[in-house]
């Protein structure tokens, strides 16, 4: 597997081939945020909080879907893209409601960890204060769609790792929702196994497991690529 | 410099923000040599005094009264923070926005919910009317420093104070400053 | 069927003609102000007069739409417009001389003369329902020529010539998009058809589908020859029943005739098109949502590269262009490439079709050379607006911008459109008088572009949905100066940061109200 040679804020670091600019980063220690990105699923590039700019691109790129090309100059952390982040994280906050006293993953949240990371002190926008469901018809866990950010996590590692599908998108913008089954009760999804995995792949507290309470709600997200990569190496 | 004019706001908040100002402990002896405290739920001043420094509003605003309260806290105030998380984001209070205007809200619990002897509370002058929407402090006026928590931990709320008595540049960054929660 | 049985498809189909035609457009703006039984009442006069030199046939769009139901008598010439069933008798009998009672139009105005048709040659003229009357006016000799006499990077070489860029909006360069494609390796290939029209106020590739169908899957059948691919697909809303329903008949006609299929004109070539019907979602125009959703899956779409050309649907090479773009080619080829080059201005060679709305006399349909500019557009052939002047025209739909007055002397071309803060798009063209308040505009666009958000990325899901608060703010006069500037950051924000060109171009029809007409905008902000 041949070697790749770039630029990451004036470092030069090495990359395999193939080997997109986020992993390259992460592996040297290089932070750049994300929240739709989860290993072990594909990536989607969707939330745009790892978009990076390259020298010669017109366009900012996701660092998560952008190989690494051979003496490629990157940059991660200009006062664009750190303004651009607050602004992507600060409009999440206002979309729904993410009331971090009250909710189960306080602490241990990843959108609250980005807010910390990015610096919003506080949102600039007007809050949307929607009307969302909570949905706790399962037995196990429950869907809180106050605090969803529609990263679609969950419905990869439903969709790949468990192989069901249970989840899906329905509705389209600021009305979309992820759905079990047939938008039906999650309670009353039959191909959902209560596997658990979309409990483990949620970056906020929307997908809990009932009975945790505020704060309680900590999860081992590297289980998945775990399971994906001790599926691989066996098969 | 002379000994700053403190205030302490209480808006529409459970009053823990100030419950851990007060877990400041001994250090509130050492703030006691650098501030006066000119206004504050803690002490009984009834009007909200002029040329106050430094205001640490907690609570979001919910009713007429912080309404009011707080255009006079902004006209008079030098440095206002938004104190914990209810006045910098809603918070809690800003729980019942999802269920639309207050009026039918006030209803179900007042009336509905309380059987035959329910009634809205209609006494005039004693309970301050609920606008439409509770809103975040910087909202309504504008805010100078933002201290998220809830509450804000008693070493972030002194580690503000030493800022703002040691004068210059407010910085507050990193998870011990600004987390939500 | 090899080219002799095509050319005596031809003949007899000429001979068919009667020495007087009355054409009476049935194209769906039309058909909605009834005229198909006007056309049926036409057919019932002629045959109460029982003259036998005189046929009636349904015809696509002949333009001017705003005026219909339309009706032309060739070859005369005679214009008839706002023709009612009623009229139907009047106007046979005043083939004889005499008045019809239906008002006559001007087929001198400059509407008609100022344009060239090239994509709309045969609307308004044959029958779209019937592949004998494409066959009759040249219609899939171009694909023969092809077939049999050149090879596939001729053919890519003569549209590179040629300059023809994507009708669809961008622009991109059509011979270079094919030669990728036809580079590109898989065990299959696919060319798709993108109708899927969802800009407000624009109806070209409905109006080319409902009144020209075979051209558009003869230029797909060539493009299919070029890339190497042996199935194509026709995405196209649901919304347009009509387009649908002609384009299903026009492929089972060619299908028929051998002219879509296997071994085409004998030649080895194999092609089959498929219409996928789409839901209305405007983001499926976006390629990558569009191949999604003819796979089958939510409609959304994702981070480009890879290329379409590169890996498409399932993963092959695809080659998507436009309902307009596919149109151009078989004349392209026919006339060649050199002829193209010669139309239209520097980097944009040939037309455009333009579906001209807003306040304007004349609306419809045009197909103009590049270059001409917006004033001819606006006030020669549109007959300027009714009452008032003109205050902006807007280009480009929801991803385009509104170009003031000042600047009506802009040339049509995809470069200049840009600079001027718009953009080409698709080809609609809302015209706007001066009682038209442009924070309105922008609040309408934004609307439109909130409620189409896939919600996949972001910045477009709920950057759309926070302009679209703060300029209704704007409009309610509760908004800051501060909040105008904090508008426009959060414009382009989402314009820098959106997955895809629904969202990275949301924000223009803001940033260019702000930019030219930003008086109203703090007309309406307090302190």
């Amino acid at each position: 597997m041949a070697a790749r040679t770039f630029t990451i804020n004036d470092q030069l670091i090495s990359a395999r081939e193939g080997e997109t600019i986020l992993q390259a980063a992460r592996e040297h220690g290089i932070f750049i945020p994300t929240l739709c990105y989860l290993d072990g699923v594909s990536a989607v590039g969707a939330c745009r909080l790892c978009l990076v700019e390259i020298e010669g691109s017109r366009v900012l790129r996701p660092a998560c879907v952008t190989p690494v090309v051979e003496e490629m100059v990157v940059r991660t952390d200009t006062g664009r893209l750190r303004e651009y982040r607050r602004m992507i994280v600060e409009l999440l906050f206002a979309e729904r409601n993410h009331v971090c006293a009250v909710c189960v993953a306080n602490g241990h949240c990843e959108l609250q960890d980005l807010a910390i990371a990015v610096g919003m002190d506080h949102v600039r926008f007007d809050y949307a204060f929607p009307r969302c469901d909570v949905d706790i018809s399962h037995p196990l866990f429950g869907i809180d769609h106050n605090r969803c950010v529609l990263c679609t996590r969950c419905v990869r590692v439903c969709d790949e790792v468990e192989g069901v599908h249970t989840w899906d998108v329905a509705g389209r913008g600021a009305d979309a929702r992820v759905i079990t089954d047939m938008r039906q009760p999650w309670g009353e999804a039959r191909s959902c196994t209560s596997c658990g995995k979309c409990v483990l792949a949620c970056p906020t507290g929307a997908i809990f497991r009932r009975g945790a309470t505020v704060g309680e709600m900590e999860r081992d997200r590297n289980k998945i690529a775990y399971i994906v990569a001790a599926r691989e190496q066996r098969w | 410099m002379g000994r700053l004019r403190l205030a302490t706001i209480w808006l529409g908040g459970c009053s823990g923000c100030h419950m851990s100002f007060l877990d400041l402990d001994e250090w509130l002896f050492e703030l006691a040599q650098h501030i006066d405290l000119v206004y504050s739920p803690l002490a009984d001043v009834k009007e909200y005094p002029e040329r106050v420094d430094v205001a640490l509003v907690e609570g979001a605003v919910a009713n007429e009264d912080h309404l009011h309260l707080i255009r006079q806290v902004r006209e008079r105030t030098r440095v206002l923070v938004a104190f914990g998380d209810c006045a910098v984001t809603g918070n809690v209070t800003a729980l019942r926005n999802p269920l639309g205007a207050p009026e039918a809200l006030l209803h179900t619990i007042y009336v509905e919910r309380v059987g035959t002897a329910g009634c809205m509370p209609h006494a005039p002058g004693i309970l301050p009317p609920l606008i439409d929407r509770v809103q975040p402090v910087h909202k309504i006026v504008p805010v100078d420093v933002y201290l998220p928590g809830c509450p804000p931990p008693a070493p972030r709320i002194r580690a503000l104070l030493e800022q703002i008595i040691a004068g210059g540049e407010i910085r507050l960054t990193g998870r011990e400053m600004i987390k939500f929660g | 069927m090899d080219l002799s049985e095509l050319l005596a498809i031809a003949e007899h189909e000429n001979a068919l003609r009667r020495p007087i035609c009355i054409r009476c457009c049935t194209a769906l703006g039309c058909q909605s102000a009834g005229s198909l039984s006007l056309k049926q009442r036409l057919e019932e006069a002629v045959a109460e007069v029982d003259r036998t030199d005189i046929e009636v046939i349904g015809v696509g769009c002949m333009g001017l739409c705003g005026h219909g139901p339309l009706v032309r008598i060739d070859p005369a010439g005679i214009l008839y417009e706002h023709v009612h069933a009623a009229d139907a008798p009047s106007i046979v009998a005043a083939l004889d001389g005499g008045e019809a009672t239906a008002p006559r139009g001007d087929p001198q105005h400059p509407f008609f003369t100022l344009q060239k048709r090239i994509v709309l040659e045969n609307s308004g003229v044959i029958d779209p329902e019937r592949i004998e009357s494409y066959i009759a006016a040249g219609g899939y000799q171009a694909l023969y020529h092809v077939l049999h006499d050149m090879t596939p990077a001729e053919v890519i070489d003569v549209v590179t010539r040629s300059g023809l860029r994507g009708r669809g909006g961008a622009g991109y360069p059509t011979g270079l998009k094919w030669a990728t494609v036809a580079k590109s390796h898989g065990d299959r290939k696919y060319v798709v058809c993108n109708a899927d029209e969802g800009d407000p106020g624009a109806f070209m590739d409905r109006s080319i589908i409902e009144s020209d169908p075979h051209k558009v899957l003869e230029g797909m059948a060539i493009a299919a020859y070029a890339v190497g691919a042996d199935q194509g697909y026709v995405y196209v809303r649901a919304e347009y029943p009509l387009a649908i329903q002609r384009l299903q008949r026009a492929i089972a006609q060619a299908r028929r005739f051998g002219l879509l299929g296997a071994q085409i004109f004998d030649a080895g070539f194999t092609f089959r098109v498929d219409i996928r019907v789409g839901a209305g979602a405007f983001v499926c125009g976006e390629e990558t949502a569009l191949m999604a959703s003819i796979e089958g899956r939510r409609g959304q779409p994702r981070p480009r590269p890879p290329y379409p050309a590169e890996s498409g649907l399932w993963g092959r090479p695809t080659l998507v262009n436009n309902v307009e773009t596919f149109a151009n080619i078989p004349p392209i080829i026919r006339n060649g490439a050199e002829w193209f080059a010669s139309i239209g201005a520097e980097n944009s060679k040939g037309t455009k079709v333009f579906a001209l709305t807003g306040k304007i006399r004349h609306t419809g349909l045009i197909e103009v050379p590049m270059g001409v500019t917006l004033r001819q557009i606006v006030e020669d052939m549109g007959g300027g607006v009714p009452e008032g002047k003109v205050k902006a025209v807007q280009t480009g739909g929801p991803s385009g911008g509104c170009i003031p007055a000042a600047l009506l002397d802009t040339p049509v071309d995809y470069e200049s459109l840009q600079r001027v803060g718009s953009i080409m798009g698709s080809g609609g063209m809302v015209v706007m008088d001066d009682a038209t308040n442009m924070v309105d505009v922008a609040h309408f666009y934004m609307e439109f572009c909130k409620d189409e958000s896939c919600g996949k990325c972001i910045p477009c899901r709920t950057g759309t949905a926070q302009m679209l608060h703060m300029l209704d703010l704007i409009r309610s006069g509760q908004a800051t100066a501060a909040d105008l500037a904090r508008l426009e950051q959060l414009c382009i924000m989402v314009k820098e940061t959106s997955l895809c060109g629904l969202g990275q171009s949301a924000p223009n029809p803001v940033l260019s109200t702000m930019k030219y007409f930003r008086e109203e905008y703090e007309a309406l902000v307090r302190g």
